[in-house]
């Protein structure tokens, strides 16, 4: 499965808003601790992004680490490449999730993370299962390599569009019974309950102000870019910084400059400059590429488009749709957040959400980009892609590359196709939206 | 006509039939009758069985259906399974379906649960996610309560209402059909030269379409009539094959593997058939027996967490003992993730056992078997030259 958030990951080419360097703070610092772990005795948990029950980890005293994010800013950082191949060697096949190979390859080479420092091994991988079958075979993969303890986390997938209350009780009883004592033996401190409530109230108020942000872009023009931009925004929620005041902060901070914004009118910073100027209100599912990030991102600002709302930016919590970590439920809550996740959510849910996008946030169009790595997000797409177009009557879609792998990136094919969609949305609106729909990118069934 | 050959027409004929024929007729022998389809890899077909359906796998098109809307709804890094599936769907071939089952083998099968349940919102449609916790108080606990909640639905679905009883006697009938398909697995590995892959296989699919108790008449007369069989040992090397649990190799691949020169004595076909290694007890509670079983006799493969670290290393040095093995073949679908992303684990592991091991992928429609020759070929000549398993 793919996740989100390039945090540490500075955008080299693009103005920086304020809430971007406090970001980049955060994490330079996170990851300064995670490198003196091995001295500072700090117990660090391996986990991922979506189900990451990151509160409770922090409870024990302990640092996340999350080897998607590494694997993401790899491809940023123009690492991947290298890491993929060095995986590749080691009998990895092309055909599977480049995520992986990039964080074996990363391992492999040295386990440089991603600001430059050493990343400490495991004290405990915690696998939480939701969302994504990779998952699993990753940290067994992951385990082979290190000597270390594994727990696992399984999280009942949203088959009929719901969480029943006995797929709920699995989760919170696997959370007591198994998770929280691996934790209390790894770290040798039980778990204190108000502790973890403590953290969770932070965490509810970054979710707070995190959606307050995202549904910032109904208005027009959006302050926000609410795909491209918006992997930055979920970045320390999505990771290590959900459940502390740094996070918390962060989400204040970030909610007030995008305030400002709106109050000035004013759209998203972007590699082109500030987006005022909206052609074309764009909601995106699936994850973006990663190794051409930025040059993707320009894809859109020079034709004036602007992402209102994406899916990518759920995969660690649909918060947008009413969830919030409730403290006074420290267990319960984790494993209500766990289920929730965007890609534990079937279909039909999904199709739904997007639909609910389209008209909620009165977007031009709807963009599919498939990602060949990651069969959780990409299988069913293009029966997502007629079905939203069947909803709402907003023309769709559909490209295709990869999330770290830059062979599978074509940008001058996916840059053809992006034109040709914009001036079909320009037509279609010079038309009175007659136009039929699906007619340029592909994908139409 | 001999038996056997009798048998193994029959067999082949309804492995030709995507049309489901058999399934058609027998829902029309008797009033009410229904059918129900499930996915590879693990689906409990005791609780299909019990509600009075017949439990039919649904195993994709293979390399007898020509692809026309499939490939409209699938990436071409998506494996071919899923194409060949909405294929039979869009051509009525599995009309005679009243529920579609889909269990957590895969993401894409996972996500072809919810496009099923889209392009057929009139169908009972199912996720079956099976427990990955493996303590009786989580796990069990979870699948029982899945189990319970499938066999209400397809009991109100097939029209009857739930009996204890009937599912006891389901989980006695496919105890038995996994006993007989141990009984064939052991004879097979014992004289391989007296059943071939192919029939096995072909009876094995034969076993997916037709309702139990018909085949383990198949099985047993199919067994005994193989009992008689003169045919003397090739030289040809012995060989486990991994890997194709889910999206099927063609016919023409697995006979490619033994023509060029091994014996296949172990593999992983059809493996939900099997996947429980123990008989499901009986008792007051069927249900519980079931999830019980599922919990502590499943047999480890890549659709189950391997909770122990050292489990994947060790799974293949056991099977091929278990099975006298010389080598190791890894036949993967491409862009099968469950496979791909175990192979270099098992493979370690082989390699760590000194078990010669070769790889290839395949998709269910490959049609040219060359390379495939080739490989195996040089593969056996290699084993035979300087030796295979010590």
């Amino acid at each position: 499965m793919t996740t989100t958030a390039p945090a540490a990951v500075s955008a080299d080419r693009a103005p920086k808003d304020r809430s971007m360097q406090l970001q980049k703070d955060m994490i330079a610092e996170h990851y300064r601790r995670l490198e003196a772990a091995p001295e500072t005795h700090e117990p660090v948990v391996y986990t991922f992004v979506p189900g990451n029950l990151t509160e409770l980890v922090r409870a024990f005293g302990a640092l996340p680490l999350l080897p998607e994010i590494n694997a993401l800013q790899s491809g940023m950082r123009g690492m991947s490449r290298k890491y993929i191949a060095e995986a590749e060697k080691a009998g990895h096949s092309e055909d599977v999730c480049t995520y992986v190979k990039c964080d074996l390859g990363m391992l492999k080479s040295g386990n440089i993370g991603p600001t430059g420092t050493r990343l400490p091994k495991p004290d405990l991988l915690l696998l939480s299962y939701t969302g994504c079958y990779t998952f699993m075979k990753w940290f067994e993969l992951l385990r082979e390599e290190y000597d270390c303890p594994a727990v696992f986390l399984h999280v009942p997938y949203q088959g009929d569009g719901k969480v029943a209350p006995e797929h709920r009780k699995y989760v919170v009883d696997q959370i007591r019974e198994k998770i929280i004592p691996a934790l209390e033996q790894v770290t040798g401190r039980k778990l204190d309950e108000a502790r973890l409530s403590e953290l969770l109230g932070y965490s509810r108020a970054a979710e707070d102000d995190l959606v307050a942000v995202l549904q910032s872009a109904k208005h027009h023009p959006s302050p926000i870019d609410s795909w491209f931009g918006a992997v930055y925004y979920v970045g320390p929620i999505f990771s290590s910084f959900r459940g502390t005041p740094e996070g918390a902060a962060y989400y204040r901070a970030l909610r007030e400059e995008v305030e400002e914004r709106v109050a000035r009118d004013e759209g998203p910073m972007t590699p082109s400059g500030r987006l005022d100027e909206q052609k074309y209100r764009i909601v995106a599912e699936g994850p973006p590429n990663w190794t051409s990030f930025h040059d993707f991102w320009r894809m859109f600002s020079e034709e004036g488009a602007v992402c209102v709302a994406s899916t990518y930016t759920k995969v660690g919590g649909t918060y947008d749709f009413g969830f919030r970590h409730d403290p006074s439920d420290p267990i319960g809550t984790l494993a209500d957040y766990c289920a929730g996740c965007y890609t534990n959510l079937n279909l039909p849910q999904r199709v739904e959400m997007l639909a609910d996008y389209v008209r909620n946030y009165e977007a031009d169009g709807f963009l599919v980009h498939s990602v060949k790595s990651c069969n959780s997000f990409s299988a069913g797409q293009l029966l997502i892609l007629r079905e939203v177009e069947k909803r709402t009557g907003v023309p769709g879609a559909f490209i295709e590359s990869d999330l770290v792998d830059p062979r599978y990136f074509s940008a001058a094919n996916i840059k053809n196709r992006l034109e040709s969609y914009f001036q079909m949305l320009a037509a279609r609106r010079g038309a009175g939206g007659s136009l039929p729909l699906g007619v340029v990118a592909g994908g139409a069934l | 006509m001999s038996t056997r050959a009798a048998i193994v027409e029959r067999a082949q004929a309804l492995y030709d039939d995507l049309s489901l024929g058999s399934v058609r007729a027998w829902c029309a022998e008797g009033v009410g009758r229904k059918a129900a389809g499930y996915l590879p890899v693990y689906v409990p077909r005791e609780v299909i069985h019990a509600t009075g359906m017949l439990p039919v796998g649904i195993h994709g098109g293979g390399d007898r259906l020509e692809i026309i809307r499939g490939d409209a709804y699938f990436q071409s890094y998506i494996c071919h399974l899923p194409r060949s599936l909405v294929e039979l769907l869009h051509t009525g071939r599995l009309d005679a379906l009243s529920a579609m089952i889909f269990p957590s083998t895969c993401d894409v099968i996972r996500n072809l649960s919810g496009m099923w349940k889209l392009l057929r919102p009139d169908l009972y449609v199912r996720y079956c996610d099976v427990p990955q916790a493996t303590e009786r108080s989580t796990g069990g606990a979870f699948w029982r309560r899945e189990l319970e909640t499938l066999y209400a639905d397809l009991a109100e679905v097939a029209g009857v209402a739930p009996d204890l009883a009937a599912l006891n006697r389901s989980n006695a009938v496919y105890n038995e059909v996994r006993r007989t398909i141990r009984a064939l697995y052991a004879a097979r590995s014992d004289a391989p030269w007296r059943i071939p892959t192919e029939e096995l296989y072909l009876l094995l699919r034969a076993g997916e379409v037709l309702p139990p108790e018909d085949f383990l008449t198949m099985a047993g007369d199919y067994l005994r009539a193989t009992a008689l069989d003169t045919a003397r040992p090739k030289d040809r090397v012995r060989v486990v094959v991994v890997g194709a649990f889910c999206e099927q190799p063609p016919l023409g691949l697995i006979k490619t593997i033994e023509r060029a020169g091994c014996y296949i004595v172990d593999d992983d076909f059809l493996l939900g058939n099997r996947l429980l290694t123990s008989d499901v007890p009986f008792g007051d509670d069927p249900l519980t027996a079931l999830s019980d079983t599922f919990l502590h006799h499943a047999m480890a493969s890549s659709i189950l967490y391997e909770h122990a670290p050292d489990g994947k290393k060790k799974l293949l040095a056991r099977r091929v003992a278990d099975a006298r093995a010389d080598g190791v073949i890894f036949a993967a679908p491409s862009f099968c993730d469950p496979a791909l992303l175990d192979r270099p684990m098992l493979l370690a592991g082989a390699e760590a056992a000194k078990i010669p091991c070769m790889a290839f992928q395949y998709s269910e429609n490959t049609g040219q078997f060359q390379q495939y020759r080739e490989q195996a070929g040089s593969f056996s000549d290699s084993i035979k030259l300087w030796g295979g398993h010590p």
